[in-house]
C-alpha cells in the first residue's frame, strides 16, 4: 500500500462489534480498502462474515466501532444510505423481484438503463429484452443482471458475495475480467468467495475473520492459501473429550445405505458413499457444494437425475418422505423451524412421525403413544412438561425433540443436517453423545456439519464434498480441522474418491 | 396452573364474557327465560355448524369461502328428498345429504391441491358454483322437512333450561370432532396448518390431508344446511349470511388465521357470544347499522386483548 492510499482509505471499518442477545457475532472486525483495490474477505462458517457484510452495507448498526467512507463517519445505517455513499452490494441470492420485468426492476432501484445494458452486454449476456419477466430467467443470468445493475450506478465500492457460485466457467471468467478491469480503473471491490483460485487471480489483499475479529490482513502472494487457512482456524483445539473411543468403528457386513454416482439439480454432481450400521459418517462441505441436495434425495424429497440408492443391498426409490421414513430413513433439518410444529406440544411433535410408520388412517393407540413419547422425553432429558408448546423450549431442547422423535418412531438411519447449528456448548455435547450412543446401538448416521471441530467429536469417518463431488474421505482420527478445511476448499490434490 | 390457564385461557375468557352477557341480558330483559334460550339456541345452530366447518379448514391452514353456498345445496337437497318421504326415507335422505356435503368439500380440496390455485380463489369460485347448484335443485324456497326430524331441535331436553338444539349441536360436534382429533388425520390437519414443510418431512401426505380437511368442512356445512331446513321446514336456495359470520367466530374463538392453532370449542362459544350480542342490541332497540359496528369492534378488541395477553405470557 502506498502512503497516499493509506492516508485516505475509501472505506475504513474499525473495531466493529455486534451482539445478538448473549451471542457475540462480531468482536473487533476491521477492514480497510483504498481506491482501485480488490480485497478478499475470508472466514470459516460462523466467523461473523455475514454480520460484518450487513454492517458494511448498512443493513445492521454496529454496537461499537465505526464505518468511515472517505473519512466521514456513517451514522445512520440503512442499505439505501450505504448505496448513496457509494457502497453497492451484490448478495449471494438474486435480489430482483421475480414477478416484475427487468425494466420495472431497474425503475424500482433508479438504475440507469443504458449503463445497465452496456454492462449486461460487456458481461456476455445477449438476447435479453427489458420486458422479460425475472421469474422466467435462469439463475446464472440473474446473477449477471444483479452485477450489471450494481455496476450501472458506478459505485465506489462494490461488494460481491459469492458472486461466482452459481455461474458456469465462461461467465466466471467474464466476471473476473470485468471486476479486475474496474479495479484498474479505480473502483474498489470487496470480494467474498470460497474459491482460492479466483482470489489468487484477482485480489490484492485478503482480510481474514475468525470468531468475530479480524485476525489478519495479508497481501496475496503464491502459497498464501496455507496461511489463510491457518488464520481462519486459529490455534488448533484439543480433541473433544466427549469422544468415547478414538479407534474408528470398523464397518462390517452389508452397508445400510449404498449410494452410487448420485446427481441431482445443478449442484450435486457425482457422489458415492457406503454408510454402515453402527457408524457416524460425517459430511464436510462449504456452503452450497451439493450437500443439501444429497440429503434431500436420501430423504425422499427430491428425485435424483442420475445414480442409485440401495438399502441393505436392495435398490430403492422414494417418491415421498413417507417412503423414506417407512424404509427407516429420516431427515433431521438443521433449521428446527423446518422440522417441528412450533405451536404444537412436544407430545404431538414426537407422535407425528410415528403415524407415517405405524398408524393407518384410524385412531392412534393412546397408551402406546403416551408410553413411547414418555420414553423419548426421558431418554433425551428434555427439560419440559410435555404439554407445552415446542416454541417455548430452548433451542437445544428443540433440537433434541427433532432428533428424538425419530428414535421414538424406531427409525434406524438418521440424516442429520447440521444438527448443532446455533445451540449452546453443553447441549452440543449432549447431542454428540446421543449420536454416538445411537450408533453404538446399531443406527447408521449421516452427519453433515458446518463446524469442522465436530467431526472428530461425533464422527467415525468424514467425507468431503467440493463442487458436488466427493473429494476425500478421512478417518476421524486424522480429521483435524486443518486437513478438513484444506479438503473443503478443494486444496487437496486427491482426485474423486468413493467413500 | 399458569401454564394450564394459558392453554385454555382463551376459552375460559370467552366463557366469562358469555356469562357476563347472560347476566346483562337478564338485566335488560327480566323475562328472558327458557323459551328465549330455546329460540336463541335454534337461531344459532346454522351459524355454529358454519363456524365448525370454517374452523377445520382454518386449522389446516386454509379457508373456505363457499361454506354458506354448500349449506344452501345441502339444505335444498334435504328439503327435496324429504318432501313427502316416510320415516325410513328420511334417514336415507339425511345420509345422502351428509355424503353430498363430504363430496362438495372434497371437490373444493381436490381443486386446491391439484390445480395449486390459492384456496381463497378456488373457494370463491366454488361459492358461485354451489350457489348455482342449489338454485338448479330448487329455484325457489320449497320442499319440506319430516316432522320427527324437525322436533329434534325444538323444545327442551330433560331439563327445562336445556334446549334440544344445543344437545343436537353438542352431539354432532362430539361425534365428528372427538374421533377426528384422536386420529392420524386430526393430528395431520394440525400439522399441515402449523408447518406444511415439517409435516411433509415427517411423512404426512399434505395433499391428501388438505382434501380430507375440506371434506370435513363440507360435512359440517351439510349438517348446517340440514339444520336450516329442519328449523324452517323448507329448503332455501339462496345462501344465508353465514360466511363472514363464521370467519368472525373462528377468529374470535381463538383459531389463528394461518393455521395450526385452536380447536372447536372456542369458536362455538364465540358464535353464541356474537348471537347474544346481536339479540341484546335488538332488545335495546339499537339501530341495526350500529349493531354491526359493535360486533366488529368487539372482534378487534378481543383479538387484540388476547394477543397482548399471549405476548405477556411469553415474555414473563
Amino acid at each position: 500500500m502506498t502512503d497516499q492510499q493509506a492516508q485516505t482509505p475509501l472505506l475504513d471499518a474499525k473495531g466493529v462489534s455486534k451482539r445478538f442477545g448473549a451471542v457475540v457475532a462480531l468482536e473487533d472486525a476491521s477492514l480497510t480498502i483504498s481506491a482501485g483495490q480488490i480485497v478478499a474477505l475470508m472466514g470459516a462458517n460462523g466467523a461473523g462474515k455475514s454480520t460484518f457484510v450487513k454492517i458494511l452495507t448498512g443493513a445492521l448498526k454496529p454496537d461499537t466501532g465505526h464505518v468511515r467512507i472517505r473519512g466521514t463517519e456513517r451514522r445512520v445505517g440503512s442499505p439505501a444510505e450505504a448505496r448513496r455513499s457509494g457502497l453497492v452490494p451484490v448478495y449471494q441470492e438474486p435480489s430482483l423481484i421475480p414477478d416484475l420485468s427487468i425494466a420495472d426492476n431497474l425503475r424500482l432501484g433508479d438504475t440507469p438503463v443504458a449503463d445497465f445494458q452496456h454492462w449486461v452486454h460487456e458481461l456476455g449476456i445477449d438476447g435479453l429484452h427489458l420486458d422479460d419477466m425475472i421469474s422466467a430467467l435462469p439463475l446464472a443470468t440473474l446473477r449477471i443482471l444483479d452485477l450489471a445493475r450494481a455496476l450501472a450506478v458506478k459505485p465506489d465500492v462494490l461488494l460481491l458475495d459469492e458472486m461466482t457460485a452459481a455461474l458456469p466457467t465462461d461467465l466466471v471468467e467474464k466476471v473476473l475480467d470485468t471486476v479486475r478491469k474496474q479495479a484498474d480503473a479505480g473502483q474498489s471491490v470487496i470480494y467474498i468467495s470460497h474459491r482460492f483460485s479466483e482470489i489468487a487471480e484477482i485480489c490484492d489483499r485478503a482480510t481474514v475473520l475468525r470468531d468475530g475479529a479480524t485476525v489478519g490482513d495479508l497481501p496475496i502472494t503464491p502459497g498464501v492459501e496455507e496461511k489463510v487457512v491457518e488464520l481462519m482456524l486459529g490455534a488448533v483445539l484439543d480433541k473433544d473429550p466427549t469422544r468415547t473411543s478414538t479407534a474408528a468403528h470398523r464397518p462390517e457386513g452389508l452397508p445400510r445405505v449404498t449410494v452410487r454416482n448420485l446427481a441431482a439439480g445443478a449442484k450435486l454432481q457425482d457422489v458415492s458413499l457406503d454408510l454402515y450400521r453402527g457408524e457416524v459418517l460425517g459430511v464436510v462441505a462449504l456452503e452450497g457444494q451439493g450437500q443439501d441436495q444429497l440429503f434431500d434425495v436420501l430423504a425422499g424429497m427430491v428425485s435424483p437425475t442420475a445414480g442409485t440408492i440401495a438399502l441393505d443391498g436392495k435398490t430403492v426409490s422414494f417418491n415421498h418422505p413417507a417412503d423414506a421414513i417407512a424404509a427407516g430413513l429420516s431427515f433431521v433439518p438443521g433449521d428446527r423451524a423446518d422440522g417441528l410444529l412450533m405451536e404444537r406440544s412436544v407430545h404431538e411433535n414426537i407422535a407425528l412421525p410415528q403415524l407415517a410408520r405405524f398408524a393407518k388412517w384410524g385412531a392412534i393407540g393412546m397408551k402406546r403413544e403416551a408410553a413411547t413419547v414418555k420414553k423419548a422425553i426421558d431418554r433425551l432429558q428434555i427439560d419440559t412438561r410435555a404439554q407445552g408448546e415446542v416454541q417455548r423450549l430452548s433451542g437445544g431442547n428443540q433440537q433434541k425433540v427433532t432428533i428424538g422423535r425419530w428414535i421414538a418412531a424406531g427409525v434406524d438411519t438418521l440424516l442429520l443436517f447440521d444438527p448443532t447449528r446455533g445451540i449452546d456448548v453443553r447441549t452440543k455435547r449432549q447431542i454428540y453423545l446421543l449420536v454416538r450412543e445411537l450408533a453404538q446401538q446399531g443406527a447408521a448416521v449421516l452427519y453433515y456439519t458446518s463446524e469442522l471441530a465436530e467431526v472428530p467429536a461425533a464422527c467415525d469417518r468424514a467425507m468431503v464434498i467440493f463442487n458436488g463431488k466427493v473429494v476425500d474421505v478421512i478417518e476421524a482420527a486424522d480429521a483435524d480441522e486443518q486437513t478438513l478445511m484444506r479438503a473443503a476448499y478443494g486444496l487437496t490434490a486427491t482426485a474423486a474418491v468413493s467413500a | 396452573m399458569t401454564r394450564h390457564f394459558l392453554r385454555h385461557g382463551w376459552t375460559a375468557g370467552l366463557l366469562a364474557i358469555l356469562a357476563l352477557l347472560f347476566v346483562f341480558t337478564k338485566i335488560i330483559q327480566p323475562d328472558f327465560g327458557t323459551s328465549g334460550l330455546d329460540s336463541l339456541s335454534r337461531a344459532m345452530l346454522p351459524f355454529a355448524f358454519a363456524t365448525a366447518a370454517m374452523a377445520v379448514v382454518v386449522i389446516a391452514g386454509g379457508i373456505d369461502l363457499s361454506v354458506a353456498s354448500m349449506m344452501a345445496v345441502a339444505g335444498v337437497t334435504a328439503a327435496v328428498l324429504m318432501d313427502g318421504a316416510g320415516d325410513g326415507m328420511t334417514v336415507v335422505a339425511v345420509v345422502i345429504v351428509l355424503l353430498v356435503g363430504l363430496t362438495m368439500g372434497a371437490i373444493n380440496g381436490a381443486l386446491i391441491v391439484v390445480t395449486r390455485v390459492p384456496d381463497i380463489v378456488v373457494t370463491l369460485a366454488m361459492l358461485y358454483v354451489w350457489e348455482g347448484v342449489a338454485l338448479l335443485i330448487l329455484h325457489a324456497p320449497g320442499g319440506s322437512a319430516t316432522p320427527w326430524l324437525r322436533e329434534l331441535i325444538v323444545g327442551p331436553f330433560i331439563f327445562p333450561w336445556l334446549p334440544r338444539s344445543l344437545v343436537f349441536l353438542a352431539v354432532c360436534l362430539v361425534v365428528v370432532w372427538v374421533p377426528l382429533k384422536r386420529s392420524k388425520l386430526g393430528l395431520s390437519i394440525y400439522a399441515i396448518g402449523s408447518n406444511d414443510l415439517a409435516a411433509y418431512r415427517s411423512g404426512v401426505s399434505v395433499g391428501r390431508t388438505r382434501i380430507a380437511a375440506y371434506a370435513v368442512c363440507g360435512l359440517f356445512a351439510a349438517i348446517g344446511g340440514l339444520t336450516l331446513t329442519m328449523s324452517t321446514g323448507n329448503g332455501e336456495p339462496i345462501p344465508g349470511p353465514y360466511l363472514m359470520a363464521s370467519v368472525a367466530a373462528v377468529v374470535l374463538g381463538g383459531v389463528v388465521l394461518g393455521g395450526g392453532k385452536g380447536a372447536l370449542l372456542g369458536p362455538i362459544i364465540a358464535v353464541i357470544i356474537l348471537r347474544l350480542v346481536r339479540m341484546d342490541l335488538t332488545l335495546m332497540s339499537v339501530d341495526p347499522n350500529v349493531t354491526t359496528i359493535v360486533e366488529g369492534t368487539i372482534m378487534v378488541v378481543v383479538v387484540m386483548f388476547g394477543g397482548v395477553l399471549a405476548y405477556r405470557g411469553r415474555h414473563k
